[in-house]
């Protein structure tokens, strides 16, 4: 519990520091963590039993609520708690002291520094995504490919440079040598869903899965670049080691890899690992 | 001597806890502070851009909150009308509301799609998402309330028969503000201005929202401590939020007398 | 009712608990002192006349020129109403100099920086205060700032000067100096003034025609003489409860209205007000021995019982009112008409330099 409230102290500190401007993610991970409720250990039938809590990359939101239901329709003993939020944020919050038995994160180099500070161990691909070009509904502008995101009448928003999504697409753009010009680098890569789904930006660069999730509203176009697996994204997923669950823990890991969690990847546009 | 009222425990330790609880978070954030790095961390040429443009978006955020609140403040204080009390209420909404949420419905409104903004785009060719002017705009936005009660309470509370004795003199309303009411509540004004100029200076939810991240145009200091946080740059980002915290207490101490009383 | 020149206003007012009722027609050069206990509507009605205060039914119409008519819809706001007013708190804007206050209406009416300036200067020269002409008003004294505050008002030429309670906030040892000065002033006011006011020494002494308001309504109007001889109120008996006289002192003799001299026991010169409180007129048979200095034979023009007080009116080379109680007026027979001896003492009559 100690711990518990320790990170809500910091998440609080953290929010003020930003004068009070919580970022998106971290708005929601106060929410969960504030819920949760204690780890409590009995030996029952199914050793699947107690809280998980997972952090995971927030593009990761629809396939694991699916998922999450159904891990616990199969083990009913557990409640699972997520956390979504940008790969970084809950990497920072991991080296607070969050409570956290699984992390996913949206990329190798974020996993990696987890691993590296001894905070995650084993990390195992679940999942790649692709980049598709995000357009308005009936794609009013007709972009087609990157180079046509260049150009001046077309508003084009990207994730900025320091997250994932943002790396991937400089790099898909060096790679096709077109030099657009963003009117905004955002947040994260669901901020440049919202900018495209409210008619502010023509077009943006986001992951399949983002595509597939507001495809009420939008539409993907699929660029010959995103096929590139240099330009995908990778989702590794590991147990912390300061995991209070590891049983279920693990029990999530392997529901993720099963072949359940893999149609439910491909169903949210995931592409196999 | 002056009997002194007896402190006791049931107030003294939640009180000490209260002051610790406020007082600490910002102690760590100086004590954790990279000092040797700090000047270079500030000097960035990024840091620099970020500095320049939040002062340029706040100033013009405090003006906006100003030309637009003191009108309000003074119809809310002087003036009856049908639905007061529902706009006073409305006025209060920027600091409950979420800055996000309030961001986006700034993109709701004033956004190129948005119910008055598509007009601004068809009739003017003038878009604020994404641009220096939807960065202030989205910082007046959350700013402004601080401006409006301040202001609303000094043009309640200012004495009306200075004004009365300036008409009988035959200054109309516009004399009587300006010669009259302004110089008497003017302490509360530069007061509330400056709140809400602090206000607008830390404001992030918002501006990345309404105005996005555009480097050199809308990334002001909360965005950039944001992305250095999100790249791993924890220094930078708590040397960036050092100046915040510096301009916060600069303000605070400034609004001592006002706010605190004589100590 | 339009007098053509002069104020003459007529106007209700409903505010809270008062209801306000007057009829006031005032000529030109002429002071109206309008009294009245707290909550009468004495301010409200001068707030009323200077457009301060909304006016629900009535017209007010100032030298000719019609100020407020509800019926007709018109209504000229304060600032374009030739008024002048000094308020009981002399309201000088804080953040401004003396001169600067002065300099105010003259400004606001559009006169030229320096050419207001000047004739700030000039008004402050005639109130005695030329030298604080850059102090702030918190460096004043409360005579002196009351002082400027007169001059604000003056310095615009109003048609209608507005006095409300204009030396209620002073102390009583700077009260008279200023009671003096500011008649002086207003006598060479050349407009309409009112003052409003709870002191019948200050009404008598600046005023030449009394109102008497009580609860909204005009309950009497007259001279000081007229209202102290027939009080029609328990207010106005209380109010006018002091004989005043004007008159000249020299040394301990005053000479009052109709050369009768009045012996006092403070020394005085110049132009003073007497007060005799009618309950130190002393009534008596026959000549009274020993101390009492004013003794005078006089008749008794009117005898009002007030309960078991008895007010007197005795005619003789003096009016006077002597209150007596109802068993001391039985013991001397007193009727209309019936001769009296009169006696007051020194010691009970008050000075004030006017």
């Amino acid at each position: 519990m100690p711990r518990r409230a320790c990170a809500i102290v910091a998440l609080t500190v953290c929010c003020a520091l930003a004068a009070g401007a919580c970022g998106s993610g971290n708005a929601a991970t106060t929410t969960t963590a504030a819920t949760a409720t204690t780890t409590t250990t009995t030996t029952v039938a199914d050793p699947v039993t107690g809280e998980l809590v997972v952090l995971a990359a927030s593009s990761l939101v629809e396939p694991f609520e699916e998922l999450g239901r159904m891990f616990e329709a199969g083990h009913p003993d557990v409640k699972v708690t997520f956390s979504f939020a940008g790969s970084s944020d809950l990497a920072r919050q991991i080296d607070a002291g969050a409570p956290a038995d699984v992390f996913a994160s949206a990329d190798e180099k974020t996993m990696a520094a987890v691993v590296a500070a001894g905070q995650a161990a084993e990390p195992v691909v679940v999942a790649r995504n692709r980049l598709a070009v995000i357009v308005e509904k009936g794609n009013p502008k007709g972009v087609r490919t990157l180079a046509d995101l260049a150009r001046s009448d077309v508003v084009l928003v990207l994730c900025a440079a320091e997250v994932p999504c943002g790396r991937l697409a400089a790099a898909a753009f060096r790679k096709a040598g077109v030099a657009a010009e963003p009117a905004s680098l955002e947040a994260n890569v669901k901020a440049v869903v919202s900018k495209v789904t409210l008619g502010e930006a023509d077009a943006g660069i986001v992951y399949r899965s983002d595509v597939q999730a507001a495809r009420d509203k939008v539409e993907g176009v699929d660029v010959v670049e995103g096929a590139d697996a240099a330009l995908q994204a990778v989702y590794p997923v590991a147990l912390t080691t300061a995991a209070a669950n590891r049983v279920a823990a693990k029990a999530w890991v392997d529901l993720v890899r099963s072949a359940g969690g893999l149609r439910a990847l491909a169903a949210a546009g995931f592409l196999g690992p | 001597m002056s009997r002194r009222p007896a402190l006791s425990p049931a107030v003294a330790v939640p009180a000490v806890a209260a002051g610790a609880f406020l007082a600490l978070p910002l102690a760590a954030l100086v004590w954790r502070a990279p000092w040797a790095a700090l000047w270079s961390d500030l000097t960035d040429p990024a840091a620099r851009t970020a500095l320049r443009l939040s002062l340029v978006c706040s100033l013009w955020a405090t003006v906006l909150a100003v030309g637009l609140g003191l009108p309000l403040a003074w119809a809310l204080a002087r003036v009856p009308f049908p639905g007061r009390r529902l706009v006073r209420a409305l006025v209060l909404v920027p600091l409950v509301l979420p800055p996000v949420v309030g961001g986006v419905a700034l993109l709701l409104a004033l956004g190129r799609r948005g119910v008055v903004g598509r007009y601004l785009d068809q009739w003017f060719s003038l878009r604020l998402p994404f641009t220096t002017a939807g960065a202030a705009v989205a910082e007046a936005f959350v700013a402004m309330p601080f401006l409006v009660l301040t202001a609303e309470a000094a043009f309640r509370s200012a004495d009306r028969r200075y004004e009365d004795a300036a008409r009988t003199l035959g200054a109309g309303g516009w004399t009587v503000f300006r010669r009259v009411t302004l110089p008497l509540t003017w302490p509360a004004l530069a007061a509330g201005g400056l709140l809400a100029w602090a206000r607008a200076l830390g404001e992030f939810g918002a501006t990345i929202t309404f105005a996005g991240n555009a480097p050199g145009r809308t990334t002001t200091i909360p965005l950039q401590v944001f992305l250095l946080l999100e790249s791993g740059r924890l220094g930078s980002a708590l040397a960036l939020s050092l100046v915040l915290l510096a301009v916060s207490v600069t303000v605070l101490a400034v609004l001592r007398d006002r706010w605190l009383g004589a100590l | 009712m339009t007098a053509s020149d002069g104020l003459s206003a007529e106007v209700e007012v409903r505010l809270g608990a008062l209801d306000l009722r007057v009829r006031l027609a005032v000529a030109p050069g002429e002071t109206v002192a309008v009294l009245g206990p707290n909550g009468a509507g004495k301010t409200t009605l001068l707030r009323a006349l200077a457009g301060l205060h909304d006016v629900d039914s009535g017209t007010v119409v100032l030298d000719g020129e019609v100020l407020e008519d509800t019926a007709g819809g018109r209504r000229v706001p304060c600032e374009q109403r030739s008024v002048g007013m000094v308020f009981q708190a002399n309201l000088l804007f804080p953040h401004m100099s003396a001169l600067e206050n002065v300099a105010f209406g003259l400004r606001a009416r559009g006169v030229r920086k320096g050419e207001a300036r000047r004739r700030a200067g000039d008004w402050l020269d005639r109130v005695g205060l030329a030298a604080h002409a850059q102090a702030t008003p918190d460096r004043l004294s409360g005579g002196e700032a009351q002082r400027v505050a007169l001059a604000r008002a003056l310095a615009g030429d109003p048609r209608l000067l507005l006095l409300d309670e204009p030396l209620a906030a002073l102390d009583a040892s700077v009260r008279g100096a200023m009671r003096r000065e500011l008649r002086t002033h207003l006598a060479a006011a050349p407009g309409v003034r009112v003052v409003v006011t709870h002191d019948a020494v200050d009404a008598a002494a600046l005023a030449d025609r009394l109102v008497v308001l009580e609860g909204g309504r005009v309950t009497q109007e007259g001279t000081l003489a007229e209202l102290t001889a027939r009080p029609r109120s328990r207010y106005v008996a209380d109010l006018v409860g002091v004989n005043l006289f004007t008159g000249r002192a020299d040394g301990t003799a005053v000479t009052v209205t109709g050369g009768f001299v009045l012996t006092v026991a403070e020394q005085a010169s110049g132009d003073v007000l007497v007060a005799v409180p009618p309950r130190a007129v002393t009534l008596h048979h026959r000549r009274p021995d020993g101390s009492p200095r004013n003794v005078w034979e006089a008749s008794a023009a009117a005898v009002e019982h007030e309960g078991d007080r008895v007010r007197v009116s005795l005619a003789g080379p003096v009016a006077i009112v002597a209150e007596v109680t109802a068993a001391a007026a039985g013991e001397l027979a007193l009727e209309a008409g019936g001769p009296v001896w009169v006696a007051v003492k020194a010691t009970e009559i008050d000075v004030f330099p006017a």
